[in-house]
């Protein structure tokens, strides 16, 4: 399991999340939330050692992170990247891809590998794409193709950076059942969302963040209860009871 | 379900494959067999098979046209790899080792050696590899330093480029008699080239290749981007100095035997690319089948076009490659390319 302690963290020595103390459970989504700039993709990055700590620590299964090497790292978290190149390639080699940290010399991808990469394009619905170019894919079927990717690493910890962005709203839906089944089969799956009235239905648990600090961390209800969110984003947020169970919206803060 | 599938061998893929190692064989045994002298094939096959070592044909084949063909094929081989993993690591298709300074880099060492030490050419390699390490780390110092776009790298990369090119000048120009042992080092070419020249670069060039062609795996992973690379467990940073640095070591040994040969780093990754894809195994190889191929075959043409006089390889380089480049990419326009 991944925990951060005390964790500050940036670009250069200039900080941009401050003494964030977290920690990210198995079979549990976590979403990270706030206004841009507050530094989400930041702490995703700190905390798959991405960037130089600052002060605090990260810990992987009570492991120093400053103590791991890169590929160890790679063997208990995942990550998927909000901004990529995406390169001209099969989806198939490029799932395989996944497998990197656990080959050893001379990193050849075996029978194991192929097993491995097939069933996680199964999980993402793209094992129909399996000899497409990636390049090709539509925006949701290659977003698929790197969540595939990001599970064939086979850890325990996934992070995924606005996952949902630029999907329609098919697929925005899908990525959610994904992380939870996901969640369920007991990873501890983190993405951020800008997207707060999912957020709220979908995650079951919320850290809110604001200018690099952790405002709240704790079940949707009781985040939404605590009205932190209106702050944090400045707009007003209403629930509603409904046969699909509570729902959340926005509206313009009135003045 | 086999490592085949790595390379994604189609059927259409395996025609070309064929053809390009047929090609690349034919294009060695023309070479010997032509030239400015007409020699019987027959005349040909019995120096190389060792039973004539007499004739004046022999000596043709094994003092001229030999040492020609190897420094052409290696010349080739190793520019066009050095090509494509420069425009890898830097994720930039319009890098290549002409264009970023590595050869001119290579060559100002190569023109500095043969002015200070004459005597010393048979270091002249590795006085390449400083140089066009010099370029190569030049450049990524200055694309990682300021975050450049690409634009500001290939910018950077003509600066460079021009600052060498100005310094070769000068050493020709205050000595000029510094680069008579390779002739039009300035376009480059093969005419004067000995085996015993050529060896140490030769020594260079093969196990840079077989490293770099180790290091597949990493580059395919590299093409990720930074972030995806390093969350898969690769040392990026590492990984992509000892890819520069075994380029810079691929095209300074070319650059120390044949001169500034330009343009084979350039389009042959792209044509490669375009025929074979982009995973880094297949394209490597291809690569420096291809590399070898476009070379030997321009220094044929050099040599033949106008016997007995002979052109500089590297203008019958342009005048060939330069049309098919641009045929290629009018006849891909639509498709996607590489840096899209």
């Amino acid at each position: 399991m991944v925990r951060l302690k005390d964790l500050t963290a940036g670009y250069g020595k200039r900080p941009v999340i401050q003494g964030v103390t977290l920690e990210f459970a198995p079979g549990k989504v976590t979403v990270l939330s706030g206004p841009n700039g507050s530094g989400k993709s930041t702490l995703l990055k700190a905390a798959l050692g991405l960037l130089p700590l600052l002060s605090g620590e990260v810990l992987y299964d009570d492991v120093d992170i400053r103590h791991l090497k890169r590929r160890q790292i790679a063997r208990k978290a995942a990550f998927l990247t909000q901004s990529r190149n995406t390169p001209s390639i099969q989806a198939l080699p490029m799932v395989l891809h996944g497998r990197f940290p656990w080959l050893t010399y001379p990193r050849h991808y075996d029978r194991k590998d192929y097993a491995m990469a097939r069933h996680a394009m199964e999980a993402t619905d793209t094992l129909r794409h399996e000899t497409a170019n990636v390049s090709h894919l539509s925006g949701g079927e290659r977003q698929g193709v790197y969540l595939a990717m990001a599970l064939a690493q086979d850890t325990l910890t996934l992070f995924m950076d606005e996952p949902a962005a630029w999907l329609d709203i098919n697929h925005q839906l899908r990525m959610m059942q994904t992380a939870h089944a996901l969640a369920e089969s007991g990873k501890a799956v983190v993405l951020v969302l800008h997207d707060i009235p999912l957020a709220l239905r979908e995650a079951d648990r919320i850290a809110v963040l604001k200018e690099g600090r952790l405002l709240s961390f704790d079940t949707p209800d009781a985040v939404y209860r605590s009205g932190i969110l209106e702050q944090v984003f400045d707009v007003g947020l209403h629930r509603a009871d409904t046969p699909h169970g509570p729902q959340y919206y926005c509206t313009p803060k009135e003045r | 379900m086999n490592s085949l599938q790595i390379f994604s061998i189609r059927p259409r893929k395996g025609i070309l494959w064929a053809f390009l190692v047929a090609l690349t064989l034919a294009a060695a045994v023309l070479s010997l067999w032509n030239g400015s002298v007409q020699l019987s094939f027959s005349q040909v096959l019995d120096t190389l098979t060792g039973k004539d070592t007499v004739s004046t044909a022999s000596h043709i084949v094994l003092y001229s046209r030999l040492p020609r063909t190897c420094a052409a094929m290696s010349a080739g081989l190793a520019l066009a790899v050095a090509g494509a993993v420069i425009q890898t690591v830097l994720e930039n298709p319009l890098a290549s080792p002409n264009v970023i300074g590595v050869n001119s880099g290579a060559g100002f060492a190569v023109a500095l050696l043969c002015a200070i030490a004459p005597t010393a050419q048979s270091y002249a390699p590795v006085a390449a590899f400083g140089g066009a390490l010099t370029g190569v780390l030049l450049i990524n110092g200055l694309s990682r330093r300021t975050g450049a776009s690409r634009m500001t790298v290939v910018l950077a990369g003509i600066a460079v480029s021009a600052l060498f090119s100005a310094g070769i000048d000068a050493v020709i120009t205050l000595v000029p008699e510094a680069l008579n042992g390779i002739s039009d080092f300035r376009i480059g070419g093969f005419s004067g080239v000995t085996m015993t020249g050529l060896a140490p670069a030769v020594l260079l060039i093969l196990p840079c290749l077989l490293l770099v062609l180790s290091l597949s795996g990493q580059m395919d992973i590299l093409r990720l981007g930074k972030d995806t690379a390093r969350s898969l467990g690769l040392s990026v940073g590492a990984v992509r100095l000892i890819l520069l640095v075994l380029s810079a070591a691929l095209a300074g040994a070319a650059v120390s035997f044949c001169g500034l040969i330009g343009f084979v780093g350039l389009i042959v990754p792209h044509t490669m690319r375009r025929l074979f894809g982009e995973e880094s195994l297949p394209l490597l190889l291809s690569c420096a089948l291809g590399g070898a191929c476009f070379v030997t075959l321009c220094d044929l043409l050099s040599r033949v076009l106008f016997a007995p006089f002979e052109l500089p390889v590297g203008i019958v380089l342009a005048f060939a490659g330069a049309p098919f480049f641009l045929w290629l990419l009018f006849r891909q326009r639509g498709g996607r390319t590489w840096s899209d």
